[in-house]
């Protein structure tokens, strides 16, 4: 293992490096980067869930003043395979979901060209569409492997006999609606083709991977595609692959021969930018008198789009979070004429946690056992499937931290306490997310001055990841923060995984350290003299990660909450929130803070208000803008809080750290349905949480 | 967005003049819906007269020791006067429950009482809607219509009312004055909106070109206690599920009289004639309160999935009454 990173600003509230830009409205994001001569692109989207364009009739539509070109399949550029039927923008005719981009206008200005998409008339042959899951879909069917790579189905034991001979048992199903991510920022691209290249300045989480695959996608040499994204507005997994918008903008450039400009609206990313799968799980615990589990199993039914195999790995956490001497995990999917479902911030644990840690509330009370007591009596001392051995694992101290600051032991009998109209409960649940670990490169360079540089191709979408970044960087050379800066979003720089799947910190940081310490030793055999153009290091962690142990790598977490339900309507509001956590050296704290309360508060807004509704007549999501789609507003918030245990951990990297952007979504809205039930003595078992299921349950 | 053409007014006739009766024609005051609407291309309109220069921002004391309220006060505005929160308590607290601080500071009195529903289908121009499109049919009869009409819609359109502010204008009995081509008129509060019937594109009863100018709130010293209840899917910034706006006046251990008035379950803001009828005379307590609500009630049509505003209502309607009467 590599020597560990002593810390000196890591650990310490660092406030955002770039902070003053942000706030000052210097920070340029995508669509605020101009060119020469830049044109706009809107697109024109499907009408139908299901069938072929027929024709399109661009007459109308070229009339207008202003408009340059009105693209389609007929007269679009061939594009090269990039393994992404959805980024295959016009390169057939067929229509696989309502609202995928079928045609767009390239125009002088924004407006002409969202005014002139609309007259753009598509002629379609319609067949009809299938566009509802349903637990008993006849096109189920067992995916290979699920998100995104792990085995399907997973079993031990005989779970089925375990569950029949039980003391204690819950068999239940739970359902999640679809959720759209929904970052501030919608998506955006500015792209120029340029220096024989392209360069694309777009709101992503990974440039390097948008590198890469706009690179297969135009046929050119990877180092001819250059992403910039100094500044992203959010993204919670919908900026994690490219987006057709990407493709589009790149290919109305290459059509008119200028820099041009795409903006996605709010109810186009209800259409293309990717959403979580509604989810269908049914949860079977036994357990015998004591609440000691005797079998686990959880499975989940989910959808993709016929464009795309997307399999949610939403059954994965019941492999690890529980011991138990029989189980399985299994997923079924079905390929719907539906926009194509992707990443969402936890994707897997967040709508598995939600199940997984209902029914374990369901198991504690028909055990008679206080849920927290029944989540300890269930630890396991290794990995329950594979035997690893944790690197950490911490739930229990979570779990007892929690209780004691949270005052659990005022929490009473379901139904038990009443203030006027007002019902009041409490409920825990836990949390975990892995501590991934992918692949990365950084550079730094010192100048004759002293001052260094850090380069890295990674992202920070509101995270805090430079600030986070600077920190270590500045403990790996030990020098003081000031002589420091790192610059990222660039995939001119060394390449970085992806702001995805929480790994960002520990994947770009552990690249970072390692740079900084080649350079060190460059330094070193310099005298510790800087020549007069500079020293410049290189690393990369492939070496590093595969010399790692075959270890059970992940973050614990316990929330609780404290709800009131209003008797006579239904409507439940969330008093108070304390979620504790075990997620290694936490690098700042108030950056992780954001992160933890940000990842909780998404939780209670997907227990009680988040839901994108399908048509089943027109096979599109209803409640597609801020108005309709409720997120929970600043008054559904009213006292949070994020706390963590000091955990030390030396087997994850040189900072000891494990991520933090997921964790904090995962368990939360269990922990609101389990308080619901406390305070109602009704269960409500599918999301959200709305007042008419509160009445009707 | 269609090019469209804008002129911005100095007095009320001169509006009406600009826009001169013409269907294309609309008022423009805080433009918290309509430009929305713009953006959305739901309304295309070809001019846009501006009549927030009109001097229409007073509250004054009307007759019979009422309150006449410019129709382009804002509803922070009104919501903050302190003869609004003494005597119309829960007229403000309408006002407080409804959108955001942010809109509430440019939205106006007469702006509100006209905005649209929030139908899903309604909003989006690539699907049929009566409303929007007429003869074009309605998706919303067997689509998502959680939070749509129970009373008094019709098979053409099932639409709701978003307006808060609206429904203690309907319990108050507000009147709204009216300017338009062919002069001056008062239309009371109900009887501005109308239900859908075959003619759902029409939302009020106002002819084009007519422009309010202001709302009156007669003298109602029951309306004293404030009694504005909403239930809605968030804690803000959500139309209602269901609200209530309810006065009592008490005499001698019975009511002699009060007013009800439901939002989020109607076309129009609906004033709860049969509920109050029922209650006047009747001895405050949760039977008398059970038994208004339910003769309001007995004329609702859910549809497949809003039944339950038909109990969440009666259980709204009781224990506002019950917190009123206590």
């Amino acid at each position: 293992m590599t020597a560990p990173v002593l810390p000196r600003s890591v650990g310490t509230p660092l406030a955002r490096v770039d902070a003053r830009e942000k706030v000052m409205g210097q920070a340029r994001y995508a669509y605020e980067h101009h060119a020469e001569g830049m044109a706009y692109c809107h697109p024109v989207q499907a009408t139908i869930a299901s069938g072929e364009v027929q024709d399109v009739d661009a007459s109308e539509a070229l009339a207008c003043e202003g408009v340059l070109a009105v693209i389609w399949a007929e007269n679009a550029p061939a594009l090269g395979d990039a393994g992404d039927d959805e980024l295959a923008l016009f390169q057939s005719r067929s229509v696989a979901y309502r609202g995928q981009i079928v045609g767009a206008v390239v125009a002088e200005s924004l407006e002409i060209a969202r005014d002139a998409a609309g007259l753009v008339r598509v002629a379609y042959d319609e067949r009809p569409h299938d566009v509802m899951l349903r637990a008993e879909h006849p096109e189920l069917y067992a995916p290979e492997k699920v998100n995104p790579s792990f085995p399907n189905e997973t079993g031990r034991g005989d779970p089925d006999g375990a569950i029949a001979a039980a003391a204690v048992s819950v068999d239940e199903t739970f359902t999640t609606p679809a959720f759209h991510n929904n970052p501030m920022e919608p998506h955006a691209t500015v792209a120029v083709w340029e220096h024989g290249g392209l360069t694309l300045y777009d709101s992503t989480q990974g440039a390097s991977g948008v590198a890469s695959t706009i690179a297969k996608l135009f046929e050119l040499e990877p180092a001819q595609v250059r992403v910039i994204s100094p500044h992203v507005g959010g993204g919670f997994g919908s900026k994690g692959l490219p987006r057709p918008s990407v493709v589009l903008a790149a290919i109305a450039a290459r059509v008119v021969e200028r820099a041009v400009k795409v903006a996605t609206t709010r109810q186009q990313m209800f259409a293309y930018t990717g959403y979580r799968t509604p989810t269908i799980q049914r949860l079977r615990l036994a357990a015998d008198a004591e609440g000691r589990l005797q079998a686990i199993s959880h499975e989940a039914s989910e959808q993709t789009s016929r464009l795309k195999e997307y399999a949610e790995q939403t059954a994965i956490c019941s492999r690890w979070m529980y011991a138990a001497p029989n189980r399985r995990t299994a997923h079924r999917l079905v390929a719907l004429d539906v926009p194509t479902p992707s990443w969402l911030r936890a994707p897997g644990e967040c709508p598995g946690m939600y199940a997984l840690e209902s029914a374990m509330d369901e198991l504690a009370v028909a055990a008679g056992v206080d849920p927290i007591e029944l989540r300890i009596a269930n630890e396991p001392e290794v990995h329950p499937e594979n035997g690893s051995r944790f690197s950490s694992r911490n739930l229990v101290a979570c779990l007892r931290q929690g209780a004691e600051r949270f005052g659990w032991e005022r929490r009473g009998e379901p139904g038990g306490r009443r203030d006027g109209r007002w019902l009041h409960g409490m409920g825990v649940a836990a949390s975990t997310y892995p501590a991934y670990q992918m692949p990365s490169q950084a550079a730094v360079r010192i100048r004759h001055d002293g001052g260094y540089v850090v380069r890295i191709a990674a992202a920070d979408i509101g995270t805090g990841a430079r600030t986070a970044l600077t920190q270590i960087a500045a403990d790996a050379l030990e020098v003081p923060l000031e002589q420091v800066v790192v610059r990222i979003g660039d995939s001119g720089f060394p390449r970085a995984s992806v702001a995805g799947g929480s790994s960002g910190t520990a994947s770009w940081g552990t690249a970072i350290v390692l740079a900084c310490r080649a350079l060190r030793e460059q330094l070193a055999e310099h005298g510790g003299e800087v020549p007069a153009d500079g020293l410049e290091a290189t690393a990369g962690t492939a070496e590093f990660l595969k010399s790692r142990e075959q270890l059970a790598r992940y973050a614990f977490g316990a929330q609780f909450a404290d709800v009131r339900v209003d008797a006579s309507s239904g409507e439940v509001r969330v008093s108070r929130m304390l979620g504790v956590f075990a997620a290694g050296r936490i690098i700042n704290p108030r950056t992780a803070r954001s992160q933890l309360i940000g990842g909780m508060t998404m939780g209670i807004s997907m227990a009680l208000h988040e839901e994108s509704v399908m048509d089943a007549a027109y096979g599109d999501f209803v409640n597609k803008d801020l108005a309709q789609y409720h997120i929970a507003a600043c008054a559904d918030i009213e006292q949070i809080d994020a706390h963590w245990i000091d955990e030390t951990d030396d087997e994850l990297n040189p900072m000891g750290s494990k991520g933090i952007g997921e964790i904090g979504i995962v368990g939360t809205a269990a922990a609101v349905a389990n308080a619901v039930f406390n305070a109602t003595g009704r269960r409500v078992r599918d999301l959200p949480i709305r007042l008419d299921r509160v009445l009707a349950s | 967005m269609r090019p469209f053409a804008y002129e911005r007014a100095t007095d009320a006739a001169a509006a009406v003049a600009l826009a001169g009766g013409a269907e294309g024609a609309r008022y423009l005051a805080g433009g918290t819906n309509l430009v929305d609407l713009m953006k959305l291309e739901v309304e295309t309109p070809e001019l846009l007269v501006d009549v927030r220069d009109l001097g229409m921002d007073a509250i004054e004391p009307g007759e019979g020791g009422g309150l006449r309220v410019g129709a382009g006060v804002t509803n922070s505005a009104l919501a903050a006067d302190r003869a609004v929160r003494e005597r119309y308590p829960m007229l403000a607290q309408a006002l407080l429950a409804g959108a955001s601080g942010q809109l509430r500071n440019v939205a106006t009195v007469g702006g509100n009482l006209l905005q649209r529903t929030r139908c899903a289908y309604f909003q989006d121009v690539t699907k049929p809607c009566n409303k929007r499109r007429p003869g074009s049919g309605c998706p919303a009869r067997e689509g998502e219509h959680r939070n749509l009409a129970v009373l008094g819609h019709s098979q053409a359109c099932v639409a709701t009312h978003p307006s808060d502010m609206a429904v203690a204008l309907a319990a108050i009995g507000a009147t709204v004055r009216v300017v338009g081509p062919r002069g001056e008129r008062t239309i009371p509060i109900p009887g501005l909106h109308r239900l859908p019937g075959d003619e759902p594109e029409r939302d009020t009863v106002l002819e084009p070109g007519e422009l309010i100018v202001a709302v009156e709130l007669p003298a109602l010293p029951m309306a004293g206690r404030p009694a504005y209840r909403k239930v809605r899917d968030r804690a803000s910034y959500a139309f209602a599920v269901v609200s209530v706006a309810v006065a009592v006046e008490l005499e001698d251990g019975a009511v002699r009289d009060c007013r009800i008035a439901l939002g989020g379950l109607a076309h129009v803001p609906w004033r709860a004639e049969r509920a109050e009828a029922a209650l006047r005379g009747a001895v405050p307590g949760e039977d008398a309160f059970g038994a208004a609500a339910d003769a309001e009630l007995a004329a609702a049509e859910p549809l497949r999935d809003n039944a339950f505003k038909v109990p969440l209502t009666r259980n709204v309607l009781v224990s506002t009454l019950a917190e009123v009467c206590a």
